[in-house]
């Protein structure tokens, strides 16, 4: 018997699917001038109140549209296009991430052409969507202040994956032992080149801050 | 959390090879998947029992080889390993400087498999 036993050389890449599909997305969107932009947070941080901000924020200087990811309602989707934004809902069921077929799904639902700038609201969870290339160009994530200055020490990937942090819910520090500087830290200990901005969705605090960088971005990607 | 998915991955890799290599039976599928993922190796084994179901990898043992996450210096480019809860922590062992570079870890590869 064991000496039919052969070994077979496969060397291939698990995901090489969505590797391969990720990158035909973020081509096909350079060509259309269009910025993808992944989000990235755990539920309840303020991925929905600080995407209604960006909308207001970008009025005028960016044509937007978003991807909302949620597990099963429109709830998202709708305060979204209430505000006269192009939004599609993708229906994950009970899946824990997106991935890039699931955006190539959404990106077909939008007037992709006439968007400078598609947000994907990804599901809500520092775990799962770290590991999956979705086609964005940039990667940001919020982390809120009632979450705790811990978690990049326990979710190190997805603090190392992404180009921005915004820390929302900064009116709550006064009430909190969070640690700005720990944070600081820990966060730039795995991820030298990330940018950090302190916000409030609530207040408006530093939200001019995101405004500018996501300008400055789109326009570096123009180019 | 996202073993399915993976696992249905795997399983679609595993019967290409398969089918190009003329394979009746496949024993062992040989993983190499970095420290900084999530994945549990029971799970993903029991979904690929449950998916494989019917087909010529019906039956096969996963070997999962856990990859080292490992840090380059950003002060003196020396590498180092590292565990995945002291990232955010981490020093390197060499000049004490905090700040390193991701070199591996992430892996997610089908390395080879035994079949007959």
């Amino acid at each position: 018997m064991t000496e039919n036993v052969r070994l077979i050389e496969v060397k291939e890449e698990i995901l090489s699917d969505n590797i391969k599909l990720a990158g035909g997305l973020r081509e096909r969107l350079r060509r259309a001038k269009t910025m993808l932009l992944n989000l990235m947070s755990s539920p309840g941080s303020g991925k929905t109140s600080l995407i209604l901000r960006t909308i207001e924020g970008l009025k005028g200087s960016l044509r937007t549209g978003v991807i909302e990811a949620d597990i099963d309602s429109t709830v998202d989707a709708e305060k979204v296009a209430s505000r006269g934004i192009p939004a599609v809902q993708l229906r994950t069921g009970g899946f824990c991430h997106l991935d890039a077929a699931m955006v190539a799904q959404g990106l077909d639902a939008l007037p992709v052409g006439e968007l400078d700038l598609v947000i994907i609201e990804n599901v809500g969870n520092l775990v799962c969507p770290a590991e999956f290339d979705t086609g964005a160009h940039k990667n940001a994530m919020i982390l809120s202040v009632p979450e705790g200055d811990d978690k990049p020490l326990k979710y190190p990937l997805m603090f190392s994956v992404c180009d921005l942090l915004v820390v929302n819910k900064i009116d709550y520090l006064s009430l909190s032992d969070f640690d700005m500087t720990a944070l600081r830290q820990r966060v730039l200990a795995l991820n030298p080149r990330i940018r950090i901005l302190e916000v409030s969705c609530k207040t408006g605090a530093g939200i001019e801050g995101w405004i500018d960088w996501l300008n400055e971005e789109a326009a570096a990607f123009r180019v | 959390m996202h073993e399915l998915p993976i696992t249905e991955s795997i399983l679609k890799i595993v019967l290409k090879h398969a089918g190009a290599n003329g394979v009746r039976k496949v024993k062992t599928i040989r993983l190499k998947v970095g420290k900084l993922s999530d994945l549990e190796d029971g799970w993903i084994q029991r979904y690929f029992d449950y998916l494989s179901k019917g087909t010529v990898a019906e039956g096969a043992r996963l070997e999962i080889e856990r990859m080292p996450i490992i840090m380059k210096c950003n002060t003196c480019s020396e590498s180092y390993e590292v565990e995945a809860a002291k990232m955010g922590g981490a020093i390197c062992p060499a000049c004490g400087g905090t700040g390193g570079t991701l070199l591996s870890g992430r892996e997610y590869t089908i390395k080879e498999m035994e079949a007959e």
